[in-house]
């Protein structure tokens, strides 16, 4: 009997004896899938979102060298970032929550911490996501509907109003403006009495993905990436457990890439921000720690947990052996995981439910450090109290009935799993090989390919699912009368903008003018050079700038972006 | 069906919403079925939505919206095209709107509205079907 080891060391060192073993087994394979072949007749494509699966794997596919694994917590961190899994500590269950005002997001906040939910997540309305204060004329009809409104450090104030800074770990998503709501959080925490170096959390940070697919940006993409920079170099001195950016694939799969491209064009993103700390004469393990990552857990089981074991093996390589980091810190991929917003149906919604408890399985089998599980009721409006509450539930059975937590990396080994993981790690670089040919990943979003690529991945899945290759349940299958919504909706009013315009009023007309006006000339004069422009925009916003006054006033030195037009 | 002409679609992305996936794959399931096409792109507002459709005399405008904006931007747009005489110009469109709310923008003059899940031969087949229809009366 030749176990897997043998294999392994035969397949790596090549002893005749194993060699012969492997000749055995590739001829039983063969001769075995000759003879089943044709009893796989059901009309369903066998693949994931790279092609097609085998019918089994054997040692044939998958005998990683240990040097490719480690141990769990060990280089390469194929099987995870932490030597006790979560034994020593679950995951953080972070649920991304914003609506209305400040005051009405508060309220969600307390009821979620209340709920044995461990970190905040706060989604912003689409005017802050985009810089522009409430009362903006862009704003209108947006103000509170898609998160939160904040316009100042008193808007950010209230937010948190109660929930001390110090204690609790606080994500944010937020990217174009990120420096700057980064800016109103640091003030805010100091009005509660608490300093930078005490602050935990993660500010999203990650621009490229923005023009690649998320499009809320401002400036252009150079300056866009100084001020990342900045956020990196600042951070590193002041606001040390702070994570700078989460390095996000998340919005690059749901705009309709797949697997293979989330992983590569998210980590070409993450090498992308290296070399420009780098290049701004940051030392590597300086700044390198502080940077995470989020991916998007979708439907494909296997493909998940195979993406994100790869995900943390091209890292820690390419930051040890290409960057020459020497921390492990610099090598340990940390990431955020959100199960798949694309995935839920608007038919018979509370199948959501199921689809989302198979996602955070996969996510936590992929060792994530953190999960936002998607309520039922997402694809019909933003979740209602009770449908986030079944979101949370879903990860704490997880988490406390399933046993699923108490041993590290449990797939590993698994034939297909290992098989997976190397066939992603080999498509990631495939990709990475095209970028370059494009000139690197700005080039090559400056072009458009990225968009191009992703694009046409999404059509394709439109396609399929048209074509009846994909189904869905619900929506080309097992139909039912009634599909549509039956479950109760958040409705959000526009009483939010009423009472933001009412805020910035009262802010302008309470605020030291004088103040408001020096901290904006200054922060001009900074944007100009080449000096670190966050202390700048921190003394703004101590100074309750707004959000808007902020971002123009870098505007008139950076310009604004302009998207490549095309479908 | 044949139309004695290509219809002229007009794919819209207002408000600040950047999320375009679904607004692209209609825009090229449109143009594969014989429309012409012309795409915003992102961030647009109605006013520049209501300029486009006129100067390039399209027979529909598709608003897409997925940032719970649409009951300001639908109307807004119907707005701005009635202003300038051009009521006879279907607004549809899709994303993530609740069904009371599409009921409430059809009574103002809205067309159909598509949400997740909808194929994109439902969407040509109810463009086409309106477009017969108006060649029709004004036969």
């Amino acid at each position: 009997m030749t176990s897997i080891g043998d294999l392994g060391r035969a397949t790596h060192a090549g002893s005749d004896d194993a060699a012969d073993e492997l000749d055995r087994l590739r001829a039983e394979v063969a001769a075995w899938r000759a003879q089943h072949a044709a009893a796989e007749r059901r009309a369903v494509a066998f693949s994931n979102s790279s092609g097609d699966v085998q019918p089994v794997y054997t040692a044939l596919d998958a005998a990683p060298a240990f040097d490719e694994l480690g141990l769990p917590g060990d280089f390469p961190y194929t099987r995870g970032v932490h030597p006790t899994g979560y034994r020593g500590r679950l995951w953080t269950m972070r649920q991304f929550a914003g609506f209305g005002s400040a005051g009405d997001t508060n309220t969600r906040y307390k009821f979620l911490l209340a709920h044995g939910q461990t970190g905040l997540s706060v989604a912003f309305d689409f005017p802050t996501l985009m810089g522009y204060d409430s009362d903006h004329p862009r704003a209108e009809g947006e103000v509170g509907k898609c998160g939160v409104a904040i316009s100042s450090l008193a808007d950010m104030e209230r937010l948190f109003d109660g929930i001390p800074l110090g204690d609790v770990s606080t994500s944010m998503t937020i990217n174009g403006p990120a420096i700057i709501l980064f800016a109103f959080y640091v003030a805010a925490a100091e009005k509660q009495g608490v300093p930078s170096e005490r602050l935990r959390g993660t500010i999203q940070n990650d621009i490229l993905k923005e023009y690649m697919a998320q499009h809320a940006w401002i400036y252009p993409v150079e300056p866009a990436l100084r001020l990342i920079v900045d956020v990196f170099a600042w951070a590193a001195e002041h606001a040390p457990k702070w994570n700078t950016i989460s390095i996000s694939g998340y919005h690059i799969r749901e705009a309709g890439a797949t697997a293979a491209q989330e992983l590569a064009f998210t980590l070409a993103n993450g090498l992308t921000y290296v070399e420009r700390g780098i290049a701004r004469g940051l030392p590597v393990d300086v700044f390198a720690p502080q940077l995470s990552f989020f991916w998007d857990i979708h439907n494909d089981f296997f493909e998940e947990i195979a993406k994100l074991r790869a995900a943390r093996r091209i890292w820690a390589r390419q930051l040890r052996d290409r960057f020459g980091a020497r921390d492990p810190r610099s090598w340990m991929m940390r990431f955020h995981s959100q199960t798949a917003g694309v995935t839920l149906t608007a038919q018979q919604p509370m199948n959501n439910i199921a689809r989302v408890a198979y996602q955070a399985l996969a996510a936590v089998l992929g060792g994530t450090q953190s999960l936002h599980t998607n309520s039922m009721d997402e694809t019909l409006a933003l979740p209602t109290e009770a449908a986030v509450q079944v979101a949370l539930r879903t990860q704490q059975v997880l988490a406390f009935e399933t046993g699923v937590p108490n041993v590290s990396d449990p797939l590993g080994g698994s034939y297909y799993v290992e098989a997976l993981t190397d066939q992603l790690e080999r498509e990631a670089e495939a990709l990475f090989a095209k970028i370059e040919q494009q000139g690197g990943a700005v080039a090559a979003l400056e072009e458009g390919w990225f968009q191009r690529q992703i694009s046409e991945s999404a059509g394709r899945q439109q396609w399929e699912q048209e074509q009846g290759l994909r189904v869905t349940v619900g929506v080309n299958a097992f139909e039912s009368a009634g599909d549509e919504t039956a479950i109760p909706l958040l409705r959000i009013g526009d009483e939010t903008t009423a009472e933001q315009r009412q805020r910035l009023v009262t802010l302008r007309a309470t605020r030291n003018s004088a103040h408001c006006d020096a901290a904006l000339t200054r922060l001009r004069e900074t944007a100009a050079t080449d000096r670190n422009v966050f202390p700048a925009i921190l003394d703004a916003a101590r100074a309750y700038c707004t959000l808007y006054e902020i971002r123009a006033a870098m505007e008139t030195v950076f310009g604004e972006y302009h998207e490549p037009v095309f479908f | 069906m044949t139309a004695s002409r290509p219809i002229r679609v007009l794919v819209a992305k207002p408000g600040l919403d950047g999320h375009d996936r679904g607004a692209k794959v209609v825009a090229a399931a449109l143009r594969d079925a014989g429309m012409e096409v012309v795409y915003t792109g992102l961030h647009q507002t109605p006013e520049m939505i209501a300029t486009a459709a006129v100067q390039e005399d399209v027979d529909v405008v598709g608003l897409s919206i997925l940032s719970g904006a649409h009951m300001t931007l639908f109307p807004r747009v119907l707005q701005l095209l009635r202003e300038q005489g051009r009521d006879d110009v279907l607004i549809t469109g899709g994303g993530i709107i609740p069904q009371d709310d599409m009921d409430a923008l059809h009574l103002q003059g809205v067309g159909k509205l598509f949400g997740p899940g909808t194929s994109t031969s439902e969407l040509v087949r109810y463009i086409q079907d309106w477009f017969a229809q108006r060649q029709r009366q004004e036969a």
